[in-house]
């Protein structure tokens, strides 16, 4: 499974931040960062899909190989 | 004063009244009729004004800042004062490009990391509350009164660096803004919340602390520091719009859980569940529905938009599209894919939206820890509010014997 970050689509809602903290973090203003962007080891799996899947802005995308 | 009776509401594809109380009594039904038959809404009253209920149309036109703007976010027969970019209350009534600076000055102070700092403070206001609903000794009340509408005021007043001692005062003033505007008879100038604002600014200014006012007067925007004007703008922006739809959320939630013993108990044996259970309350009861003004003309969902046209953006009507969301018109405490808009979308995001979850978390988690146990006492005395924010005003419950 590999992660996308679209930083232009995100309005700082925390959803991702808040699901799935060892795959985001947020800077100042409360963007979101996308801590490794790519390949997500197996055990924050869980995180990347919840991550996407309660993003507002459809800015985390999942690739699934 | 009490309001003359609106106009009964002929047909709601195209006469429809948000500030009626029959679209107060049964919003849900309203827009997954209209969702159906016409997902774009019309009415001639407020001057003209659009009400689309389809995901896809509300986030098209929340994402839309050239052919919409915010510079009047409230519908009503009259089309707002001031121009964008700027707007009366910046950045809630401003416009790119100025909106996005007059944003960045006030992000920090409500990111997720400066809001965990407030939980302390706000879980032992919870509890000091619902102490003395307890200690009370009545077996009857109100949690919309007594409870919901208490917790954004305080936790604002924190915010701000309101003295405790000035709690009872700055209560009045937001009571008289928010509940009974118009009401109180005359009022001296030096009485009002903004003299007092404009006090505690200067004050401030001379003795900084570690709260909001004191860091907006270090604050610069084009290079100059913020003005008094400015700082009152804001402070009074926080207000109208962090307190009546907080309130709104917490009451909604309150009320489903008294209405719903099978998500109480699961909650009250799953604590662990209530952030989950907290965002799927946002989605089915989202208390607020923004509004824009077309600024060029544009077609959404066939329906042509002209210059001046209002249009609503109900976010509770978007979060029930079965489009988007499996199951849309239940309510499912263990919902794992939710990307409901009660906060909005695009660049207007609500600022506030970390900080009123993190309010609306405390207060369930805190009364479900004191009231395991609770129904409504009287269905009939359960009244919701009209208009743009929607929630319980009064929500009387009974608690068992004993509680």
């Amino acid at each position: 499974m590999r992660i996308e970050f679209d930083r232009e689509k995100c309005q700082g809602h925390n959803r991702c931040y808040m699901l799935a903290p060892d795959l985001f973090d947020v800077d100042d203003e409360g963007y979101a960062i996308l801590r490794d962007a790519g390949e997500v080891p197996a055990e924050l799996e869980r995180q990347a899909r919840l991550a996407a899947d309660n993003c507002p802005e459809f800015a985390v995308v999942l690739v699934e190989e | 004063m009490t309001l003359p009776q609106r106009p009964a509401v002929a047909d709601w594809a195209t006469d429809f009244d948000h500030t009626h109380p029959d679209y107060a009594a049964a919003a849900p039904e309203i827009w997954d009729d209209l969702r159906e038959q016409c997902p774009v809404a019309r009415t001639e009253r407020f001057g003209g004004a659009w009400l689309p209920v389809r995901h896809a149309d509300v986030a098209a036109i929340a994402h839309d800042t050239e052919h919409f703007t915010s510079k009047a976010v409230i519908v009503s027969d009259f089309r707002g004062l001031v121009d964008a970019p700027v707007g009366y209350a910046p950045p809630i009534t401003s416009d790119p490009p100025f909106h996005q600076e007059a944003r960045r000055l006030l992000l920090p102070a409500f990111s997720p990391k400066a809001v965990a700092l407030l939980e302390p403070f706000t879980r032992q206001f919870c509890s000091s509350l619902l102490d003395g609903l307890a200690a009370s000794g009545s077996r009857q009340v109100d949690a919309a009164v007594d409870y919901a509408q208490h917790i954004p005021v305080q936790v604002i007043a924190h915010m701000l660096g309101v003295p405790p001692e000035d709690g009872d005062r700055f209560r009045v003033f937001i009571h008289r803004i928010l509940e009974a505007p118009g009401q109180t008879g005359p009022i001296e100038p030096e009485d009002t919340l903004t003299f007092y604002l404009w006090q505690l600014i200067e004050q401030r200014r001379t003795d900084p602390g570690d709260d909001l006012i004191s860091y907006l007067l270090t604050t610069e925007i084009e290079g100059e520091p913020l003005g008094p004007e400015h700082i009152v703008g804001t402070c009074a922006l926080l207000l109208l719009a962090g307190i009546d739809t907080t309130w709104s959320a917490i009451g909604a939630s309150i009320w489903h859980l008294a209405t719903h013993p099978e998500d109480r108990r699961r909650l009250v044996a799953e604590p662990e569940l209530v952030p989950t259970a907290v965002e799927e309350f946002l989605r089915a009861y989202a208390p607020v529905t923004m509004a824009r003004l077309v600024s060029e003309p544009v077609e959404v969902g066939g329906c042509p938009m002209e210059v001046d046209d209002w249009v609503l953006l109900p976010f509770p009507a978007a979060n029930r599209d079965p489009e988007v969301f499996d199951r849309a018109d239940e309510v499912l405490v263990d919902r794992e894919q939710n990307r409901h808009l009660a906060f909005g979308l695009g660049i207007h995001r609500c600022i506030g939206s970390n900080l009123a979850r993190m309010e609306l978390t405390v207060a369930v988690e805190e009364w479900l820890r004191r009231f395991p146990e609770f129904e409504v006492a009287d269905p009939e005395g359960v009244r919701w509010s009209t208009g743009q924010v929607r929630g319980p005003r009064t929500l009387p419950l009974r608690l068992p014997e004993g509680a």
